[in-house]
């Protein structure tokens, strides 16, 4: 094991070599062409979106804390509702995910860098253009979208203001971005392993990335395409989502999901690849089931193609098409099914130790699987009549997407984070984040399930004066989670200036893979020549 | 795959290209935005501008980017495996273009078969007839719509049959041009691919004609209905792909011209290629759902 001191010292010497060149200044991160760069560039972009969406997300709590309405106007709070599901889906979650894939797919396949990275920089630098557009549209005349992140019609066509144009070119650059890091992703896969890596060696989290992948070159162009319906409907008089014409409001909501239901698992497939590294790691056993995960990750990426109705059992569909959409749903808890279970395995009779990403890892399973289970209720075609459109709702992908996808995330960067700057993040802080999230995130979330069953709908500035209890506590917890996320913060600004101990290039005792067999801090190009893997 | 060509994968110096390549997005997705505002709002703007600005920023930096692109291919700094990645790319990238015109088929085949269809009762949809347009009768193509507009319907003989003769020929003579290339032909590799680039360019004259007819003498237009709407996307999109094709195309010819391309490094050539293929086979679906059936 080589310790980082002695990496520090090289750094002088090695800018004489043309290829340890590190750039400096501005131009560094304009002009990259570094994966590791462009990872670092994707992870603080998620985060400062992930704080700005989760700012609105407190103006929506502040609103909801008490019956009535009282801080912002109605046609504001549903802005609010519109650009934090946007912001979070489109800004963090999926640029966080991209960055983890930046950083780590080619350290972990024994590439030099992406396959193609001038896109790669390219894919990165359209996003702030994108979200500068979106965000900007608020201030417009008539304020910005307002009709919830699925933008249905008719209320982002006949209903929504005139800045629904900005927001249609701002859809289409985070889709362009999206695809462009996917084929980047995808070719680095296929084509920039390392001899000897093969497919059924490959790490999970390359493996899900691969499909995630795919899912995405296959549904953003779709997404284009439903945008680009509104466009023309709202300006050129275009009568795709109006019946008068010949359309149906409803064909919209097909267009969509057929993009949303592959999405949604766009943004937890790579989470499970993260959970598949951790595991393992702090259980010190093996990953139970490897083969099975992978098959698993594809007959789930497979099944997102064929459930997208289940978010439209209300639309009066024919009883026919509400039976397939039940039964193909329920159809996609077999392989989650198999998932968690191998997690479970894995973790049996292992060596378990605590650490930070092992608590999130382990967060992860219990409370993703309670969004799961929320989520076979929903599938249930007469009970979902009951539940549409409710807090319930709300609470079920909160759950898979905060405690899920989010808390892999945060697994994920305390996992790396010592690989990426050789230092071990605070640890203090770290477990005060990781308590403080715990606690508040189920706050927040576990009552929406309460509150929704008794009716209270989503996206209402005002609601019932029997939900004003369990309100106050929602926006409580809401608030306490904001703030933790604070304290990740200050643990990541300390670890951007290096403090912290000197970690060894394995960093975690149990870790395994060509990432933890490359010095701490990465150096700024690894695999120049690729490893054989035995 | 032997283990030498792992050995030097070009991986490039930091690039000013795909920075600007955003700013030029950005200019363009404010400029459109706003164009489109103003446009159909009757107000004064700058959207134009910007658009244009956002435009022409973008060509330099395609320019910009691709000198850059063929300098490394042409001083040999590329290898086998870096083809790969580049033409796997390119596959993905038509795949996704794929998707993207598959949710305008989707739109025409759920109008065709489902929407048209329920609002004029079909399924357990009685009462939506009888209720909001008891006259309606659900018909393909769409001429008269429940609101009232009234178009005629495109037929397929004439300038569309013609079109499509031109564009299947172009494809043909397209492949004939990379296969002289591959023979190191370059007369026959010139004539073909001009040829391409003239099919290509007569076929958006044809198309424009065809607009132009549609507009004024058949009152088909973007605002009558479902079938108008299908219509003018489905075309105008395959349009718009055609256009670009075929002035990479011209590009490439450029290129030819200036004696670049070899028969074994000629991927910005195959790629192009690649590409007007896949319009011509959107042009025959599209020929036979949108127009025949």
């Amino acid at each position: 094991m080589t310790t980082t001191t002695d990496d520090t010292q090289h750094d002088s010497h090695a800018d004489d070599h043309h290829e340890h060149h590190i750039p400096y200044g501005i131009t560094r991160w304009l002009y990259t062409t570094n994966h590791k760069d462009i990872g670092t560039l994707y992870l603080w972009f998620a985060f400062i979106m992930f704080l700005i969406g989760g700012a609105m997300a407190m103006v929506i709590r502040a609103e909801l804390f008490q019956p009535g309405l009282q801080i912002v106007e109605p046609h504001f709070f549903n802005q609010m509702t519109t650009v934090h599901g946007l912001i979070m889906v489109f800004g963090a979650v999926m640029p966080a995910f991209t960055g983890l894939a930046n950083w780590l797919i080619p350290m972990m396949i024994g590439a030099p860098d992406m396959a193609l990275p001038r896109m790669n920089n390219w894919s990165f630098w359209i996003l702030p253009f994108a979200f500068l557009i979106l965000l900007s549209s608020l201030f417009l005349e008539g304020g910005g979208p307002a009709f919830g992140w699925t933008f249905y019609a008719p209320l982002s066509t006949t209903y929504s203001a005139d800045s629904t144009a900005l927001f249609v070119f701002a859809v289409h650059i985070m889709g362009a971005s999206s695809i462009m890091g996917a084929i980047n992703v995808i070719v680095t896969i296929f084509n920039m392993r390392a001899p000897g890596m093969t497919w059924m060696k490959m790490p999970l989290f390359v493996w899900t990335w691969l499909i995630t992948a795919f899912l995405l070159i296959a549904v953003m162009p779709v997404l284009a395409g439903a945008v680009t319906m509104v466009l023309t409907d709202k300006f050129f008089g275009t009568s795709f989502f109006d019946a008068a014409g010949g359309g149906d409001p409803v064909m919209f909501q097909h267009i969509f999901w057929f993009f949303g239901h592959p999405e949604v698992y766009i943004m937890i497939l790579p989470a499970f690849g993260i959970i598949s590294a951790i595991i393992p790691t702090f259980a010190r056993k093996r990953l139970f089931g490897y083969a099975s995960m992978v098959y698993a990750t594809a007959s789930i990426a497979l099944l997102s193609f064929i459930v997208w109705a289940h978010h439209m059992f209300t639309t009066g569909m024919p009883v026919a098409a509400e039976l397939f959409f039940m039964f193909a749903t329920m159809l996609i808890s077999v392989p989650t099914g198999v998932k968690i279970f191998n997690w479970v395995a894995t973790m049996w009779r292992g060596s378990m130790t605590f650490e930070v990403p092992m608590l999130f890892a382990i967060a992860f399973i219990v409370l993703f699987t309670i969004g799961g289970l929320s989520g076979l209720m929903l599938a249930i075609v007469p009970v979902d009549f009951q539940y549409h459109d409710t807090y319930f709702v709300v609470a079920h992908f909160h759950y898979v997407l905060v405690t899920g996808a989010i808390f892999s995330i945060m697994a994920a960067v305390y996992y790396w984070l010592p690989k990426w700057t050789g230092k071990m993040f605070h640890i203090g802080l770290a477990k005060w984040h990781f308590w403080c999230s715990l606690i508040s995130v189920n706050v927040l979330f576990f009552p929406m399930h309460f509150v929704g069953l008794a009716g209270m709908p989503r996206r209402i500035p005002d609601y019932a004066l029997q939900f004003a209890d369990f309100n106050k506590w929602i926006s409580i917890g809401g608030f306490a989670f904001g703030l933790s996320q604070l304290i990740f913060l200050v643990l990541l600004i300390k670890a951007c200036k290096k403090q912290g101990e000197p970690v060894s290039a394995q960093v975690w005792e149990g870790a395994e893979g060509l990432e933890w067999e490359i010095p701490s801090p990465a150096p700024y190009h690894t695999f120049e020549t690729p490893p054989v893997v035995k | 795959m032997s283990e030498k060509e792992y050995e030097k994968y070009y991986v490039p110096a930091e690039s000013p290209w795909p920075f600007m390549g955003a700013v030029a997005l950005f200019l363009m997705a404010v400029g459109a935005g706003n164009f489109v505002i103003e446009s159909t709002r009757d107000k004064e703007g700058y959207g134009a501008y910007i658009l244009g600005a956002g435009f022409l920023v973008l060509v330099v930096m395609l320019f910009g980017w691709f000198r850059n692109q063929i300098h490394e291919s042409m001083s040999g700094l590329y290898s086998a495996q870096l083809g790969r990645s580049y033409r796997q790319g390119m596959s993905w990238f038509i795949f996704s273009e794929v998707m993207f015109f598959g949710a305008f088929f989707g739109a025409l085949f759920y109008a065709r078969f489902i929407s048209v269809p329920w609002l004029g009762g079909a399924s357990n949809n009685d009462m939506t007839g009888e209720v909001l347009w008891p006259a309606f009768e659900a018909i393909w193509p769409l001429v008269v719509t429940p609101g009232g507009a009234t178009t005629e319907a495109m037929p397929w003989t004439g300038l569309p049959l013609i079109n499509t003769f031109i564009l299947l020929t172009s494809s043909v003579t397209c492949h004939f041009a990379h296969v002289a290339l591959e023979q190191n032909n370059r007369g026959k590799l010139k004539l073909m691919l001009g040829l391409t680039v003239l099919l290509g360019a007569i076929f958006m004259v044809m198309q424009v004609e065809e607009y132009i007819h549609a507009y004024t003498e058949m009152n088909l237009t973007l605002q009558s209905g479902v079938y108008g709407n299908t219509f003018f996307l489905l075309t105008g999109f395959h349009g718009f792909h055609v256009t670009l094709g075929a002035i990479i195309l011209f590009i490439m010819l450029l290129r030819v011209m200036k004696g670049h391309f070899t028969p074994d490094n000629h991927f910005a050539f195959m790629a192009a290629s690649w590409y007007w293929h896949f319009v011509d086979v959107v042009w025959v679906i599209l020929f036979a759902v949108v127009y025949i059936f």
